[in-house]
């Protein structure tokens, strides 16, 4: 019953409700397992509850039973027969365990490599030069077009562990060392999971979330992500309440303007020579004021936005941050307040977060947000 | 003394020394001092008990805490931070602080009175494996005043009782927090093997005249397994930590990934401790089993020497299972299927005793004091126990079900179901041999009943969450999981529990000062231990015992009916 | 306490149990071998993997004289044992003598040995995974060996004090057994480290 009223939970992680091969397979040696120690259990608690019913003593009583100190003909019935339960058991997992762990990689297979940082998860497909964060995407692999997800797992600091209940056991994530696992989603869908393996302060908020598209649906995403992002013109106005405008199709009035329209769209060609630097804050919030204060802070040391100067490994890739719905592995929802947030202080949404406070101004924040929200 | 032939025997009352009445203490300083530098075993057995009951309330402290926190998601009662550390703390209180000295005072208790010896072999090293022990868990406290963390809370451990590297590396831990864990740990492993030592050399060396390796009663026999277990099983911590401290402090890279050190190594260096140190937690409790429940049947216990053979068997396959723990990380088919087949081998004999232990009750007289109701309590949550044990062994299964509250509901069931319970058991039993008192009998019953409630509604209902994907060691979760009823259910069960425990603590206290007088023998039993005074003498008997079969009591109680006709 | 008539005691002559010095000293040296049992695991485990020099085969000369005297400290131990079982004071004395002597230049053998890889091959504990893996099981065996020497030495001034007697033999026999293993470490110790491991 009350595994009823969890099942019926809008976000299912129960390891019953299975959505590929290897989850399936391990669910039905499950229910097997289940089964002969239901029946053992069943059984030995029964004959403990007749024993200590049947033979209470009785009031008054002070006389001992016959004293019985053994028999060999009960003990080898005992030993022998669970022996003979163990070797079921022992080669029905065998099996199992064989045919999942050592499955052959189909050559239309989909090459997946996760990386686990702390506290957030890295996801490269080398075969479409895709790199992205915290949100897997992976078609839809039926009978008649299978395309099951074949994936070599490492660890870029410490120990995880990659868990997704409905698409199969989980997969430990070390470093210094390649784990492999495979799943062939048969329904789309979303399905969540988090890191198994304690791997420090924000542990609990290393979530996972797996998309199922259909093929079509995938292809899109794929192609997407593999669009470049542009370095926008850079710079905008100059100091404080001065008329100097530098930026050629910004289209200001000058002075203090907040232009959120005037942004350059992402995929014009960088224009060069009309730069000058900036030798204060800039005014405007827009992307190119943001993502002049992204390149020129450090938030390149740790980011890549494909096709820009912004190269870093060590946080997650966010060429195209906006494709996603959630950031912080999973913990904060996508939208401008929360990534405002994020950006102005990691550590209030995330203690523990490897992130740090940059302690920009607001301005800053703000500017260096809506040059994200131009990362779709 | 020599040994003495007596005329035929009259009774135990004519054997006991009524001259073994303590002389008058004298001041509380000396009083204090008399304990401190004691060598008697019986005395540092109750030293051991009362440590590990104090860090008892301790570490269920911290398991309150870790309750609350989670009785709703994205609670905020504790930060990420402290629980990390309450849960570090929890599970390493109470294996080495609360587990190990609990039982090693048992065993320091009983078995030189079940064999008829005088003492330990070696008293004084008993005297400082205590010490080092006491003090390896006043510097593990220590840790949450001491120094400062890298967040300033404190330096308690915060990398979980297992400690996996490479968190534990200075990269990754730059605070002191693995440090406080690995120095703590280890000296309280050198006082756990300096007991082993004892009690083995105690159990080959020092038994009475008469007490064929055949003849020993049980609780010895699984003490010196555990021993056995104990030497074979901590030195690999205690290497694994030592080789710690060398890359924390001397540069070394033995769990360095960027040298090319490994992070599996440590897992295969800690399980191979920590898979046998479950078993010298529970052989403890299987002793007390052997013990108690024979004696609340009326009966022998039934197939002593499968028992033995099964104990010891236990102890060996024991060491053979370890990666059981490490299903998930990596190893090849092969090894996963060599560690499935392992550790289902090890139900074979834990069932033989199990089994065992039935027939034990079968064609008795079972009476129903407070020490028989832990112990049928024990019998039936031992099943389960097993039973999701095997669940866990079924390697394919086990890469859902490893890390999640499946995991933590199966280990507290082993733990606390069986251990805690048969440690009420045990301490409701030789209490009153201990202090000459009985615990009050209606206490006992609320202490009972309050338990079995509450343990049944934490760790039958923990179970669940773990099927439905929450993973353990987590300081919060999140509430569309549906997860939250279920751990507000688990959490209500540990306040049940902890009111169990308060009630039981009343009792110990309450019935030293106004308990009812035991007597040598309150429970009628069979064993050397009740042929002596309650509590005994320093010198334990007053005559060395010889003896002629495992009940020598029962053969002076039925000598129309002697077992040492049967041997 | 009531006992049972001695007459049922079915033809036990004599009660003999071990004893406990042989015993204790047995669960010590289970113990210590589960500890080195480890770190040659960590050893054999880690050999190859060095992301960098210097290396095993670079660096490590076998060292014969040193083994020979450890290894050959342990026949004198024994004539030692042999001499304080018939009451020859001076013999044991002497064959005593010789062993801590011998143990000594292994000890003095090593630490050149040590000197040499530290100053001319600049191999260290934190040089790579071989350092950390050499220092490490060599100087674990090491610090057996100076404890067994510093017990020895301890003896052999109760000795040389004339406070040993024909009666502490079984003491003598204890800590020798604590000696033979010591050797029998360091045979496993040679083989992994100069044989295996080059």
């Amino acid at each position: 019953m009350i595994c009823a009223c969890a099942w019926s939970a809008p976000s299912s992680t129960s390891i019953f409700s299975n959505k590929t091969t290897p989850a399936h397979e391990l669910n039905d040696l499950s229910m097997f397992v289940l089964g002969i120690t239901g029946l053992i259990y069943v059984g030995v608690s029964s004959l403990l509850v007749y024993a200590i019913v049947k033979f209470r003593a009785r009031k008054g009583d002070t006389t001992e039973p016959p004293q019985v100190f053994g028999s060999m003909q009960i003990e080898l019935s005992w030993t022998i027969i669970p022996i003979l339960i163990i070797v079921v058991l022992f080669l029905t997992t065998a099996r199992v365990l064989f045919s999942v762990q050592d499955a052959q990689k189909p050559a239309y297979a989909l090459d997946v490599i996760v990386v686990g940082h702390q506290f957030w998860w890295e996801f490269r497909y080398p075969q479409y030069n895709v790199v992205t964060a915290n949100e897997l995407h992976l078609p839809l692999s039926s009978k008649d077009a299978p395309r099951p997800a074949f994936m070599k797992l490492t660890s870029a600091d410490v120990m995880h562990s990659f868990w997704v209940p409905q698409l199969d056991g989980k997969t430990d994530v070390l470093p210094n060392r390649v784990n492999e696992m495979w799943i062939d989603p048969h329904e789309t869908g979303l399905y969540v999971g988090q890191c198994a393996q304690f791997c420090g302060a924000e542990h609990a908020k290393m979530l996972l979330r797996v998309y199922v598209d259909t093929p079509e649906q995938f292809k899109q995403w794929i192609a997407n992500q593999q669009r470049m992002q542009a370095e926008l013109t850079a710079v905008p106005v100059g100091p404080q309440g001065s008329a100097a405008q530098t930026a050629p199709n910004a289209g200001n009035q000058g002075g203090l303007v907040r232009t959120a329209t005037s942004k350059v769209p992402p995929n014009s060609p960088p224009t060069h020579g009309n730069v000058t630097p900036n030798t204060g804050e800039a005014q405007e919030i827009s992307a190119q004021a943001g993502q002049y204060v992204f390149e020129h802070e450090a938030c390149i040391s740790c980011h890549t936005v494909a096709g820009t100067v912004a190269t870093g490994r060590y946080g997650p890739d966010l060429t195209h941050l906006m494709s996603r719905d959630t950031i912080a592995s999973g913990a904060v929802p996508n939208t401008k307040e929360k990534l405002l947030a994020w950006i102005g202080d990691p550590n209030q949404l995330k203690p523990g977060s490897l992130m740090p406070a940059m302690h920009l101004s607001d301005r800053q924040n703000e500017q260096i947000t809506a040059y994200l929200m131009t990362l779709k | 003394m020599g040994t003495e032939s007596m005329p035929a025997p009259q009774g135990i009352e004519t054997a006991v020394d009524r001259t073994a009445v303590v002389s008058r203490p004298g001041t509380y300083l000396e009083l204090i001092h008399s304990w401190i530098v004691t060598v008697d075993h019986k005395r540092l057995g109750i030293l051991y008990i009362c440590y590990a009951l104090v860090f008892l309330l301790v570490a269920g402290t911290e398991a309150l805490l870790i309750r609350i926190q989670l009785f709703y998601p994205h609670n905020d009662f504790v930060s990420p931070f402290t629980f990390n550390r309450l849960f570090t703390m929890h599970g390493t209180t109470m294996v080495f602080l609360v587990g190990m000295p609990i039982l090693f005072g048992f065993g320091n208790y009983l078995v030189p009175l079940m064999i008829g010896a005088r003492d330990m072999a070696f008293p004084r090293l008993n005297a400082f494996s205590f010490w080092i022990s006491a003090f390896a868990g006043l510097l593990l406290y220590y840790s949450f005043i001491g120094g400062v963390g890298l967040y300033g809370t404190g330096s308690a451990p915060d990398v979980a009782w297992f400690a996996y590297a490479p968190l534990t590396e200075r990269p990754f831990s730059p605070g002191h927090s693995t440090d406080y864990w690995a120095v703590a740990i280890l000296a309280n492993g050198i006082g756990s093997i300096g007991t082993a030592i004892n009690i083995l050399a105690t159990f080959f060396c020092m038994r009475c005249k008469g007490m064929t390796l055949s003849r020993i009663p049980l609780l010895p026999w699984l003490y010196a397994t555990m021993s056995f277990l104990v030497l074979v099983a901590v030195s690999p911590l205690t290497a694994a930590q030592a080789m710690l401290l060398i890359d924390r402090y001397l540069g070394g890279h033995f769990f360095d990934t960027q040298m090319g050190g490994s992070a599996i190594l440590w897992a295969h260096f800690f399980w191979i401790f920590g898979h046998p140190e479950v078993y010298v937690l529970v052989l403890p409790a299987f002793a007390f089993a052997n013990e108690i429940i024979p004696v609340f049947s009326r009966k022998a216990i039934f197939g002593y020497p499968a028992m033995v053979a099964a104990s010891v068997g236990i102890g060996f396959i024991s060491l053979g299972v370890w990666a059981h723990h490490m299903f998930t990380i990596g190893m090849t088919s092969f090894g996963n299927a060599f560690f499935t087949l392992s550790t289902m081998l090890v139900s074979i004999p834990t069932g033989i005793k199990t089994f065992n232990w039935l027939a034990t009750l079968w064609g008795g007289k079972i009476r129903f004091a407070t020490p028989m109701l832990f112990s049928i309590a024990f019998l039936f949550q031992w099943v389960i126990a097993g039973l999701t044990g095997i669940m866990l062994s079924v390697s394919a299964w086990n890469w859902q079900l490893h890390n999640s509250y499946f995991v933590v509901a199966h280990f507290h069931y082993v733990l606390v179901g069986a251990i805690v319970f048969m440690i009420f058991a045990a301490i409701y039993y030789w209490y009153p041999k201990m202090t000459g008192r009985m615990l009050d009998d209606r206490l006992g019953k609320w202490h009972f009943w309050l338990m079995v409630i509450g343990f049944h509604v934490t760790f039958d209902v923990m179970h669940f969450p773990g099927l439905l994907g929450m993973p353990r060691q987590i300081f919060t979760y999140e509430p569309d999981r549906g997860w939250t009823l279920l751990n507000q259910i688990v959490s209500v069960g540990g306040f049940i529990q902890g009111i169990a425990v308060l009630i039981f603590v009343y009792n110990m206290v309450h019935s030293y000062f106004r308990g009812v007088e035991a007597g040598p023998d309150p429970w009628d039993a069979w064993t050397l231990e009740w042929s002596t005074t309650s509590p005994p003498p320093a010198y334990n008997f007053v005559v060395d015992p010889v003896v002629a079969s495992r009940r020598p009591l029962w053969d002076l109680k039925h000598p129309e009916d002697p077992d040492s006709a049967f041997e | 306490m009531a006992t049972v008539p001695l007459e049922h005691v079915k033809g036990e002559g004599e009660w003999k149990l071990p004893s406990r010095g042989m015993v204790a000293m047995a669960c010590l040296i289970t113990a210590e071998s589960s500890i080195f049992l480890i770190f040659v695991v960590a050893y054999l485990y880690y050999l190859g993997r060095d992301v960098s020099g210097p290396y095993p085969k670079d660096v490590l000369e076998i060292p014969y004289f040193g083994t020979v005297c450890l290894l050959s400290s342990s026949g004198f131990i024994m004539l030692a044992e042999r001499a304080i079982e018939h009451a020859k004071m001076a013999a044991f004395r002497l064959w005593w003598g010789v062993t801590i002597l011998l143990g000594a230049i292994f000890l003095v053998d090593t630490g050149m040995e040590w000197h040499k890889l530290i100053v001319h091959d600049h191999l260290t504990i934190h040089t790579n995974l071989f350092g950390t893996c050499f220092y490490s099981l060599v100087g674990l065996h090491a610090s057996h060996v100076i404890i067994g020497m510093l017990m020895m030495l301890v003896t052999m001034g109760f000795a040389l004090t004339g406070h040993v007697r024909v009666e502490h033999s079984y003491r003598v026999k204890v800590l020798a057994l604590y000696w033979h293993f010591v050797d029998a470490v360091w045979v496993v110790v040679f083989t992994v480290v100069y044989v295996v491991g080059r």
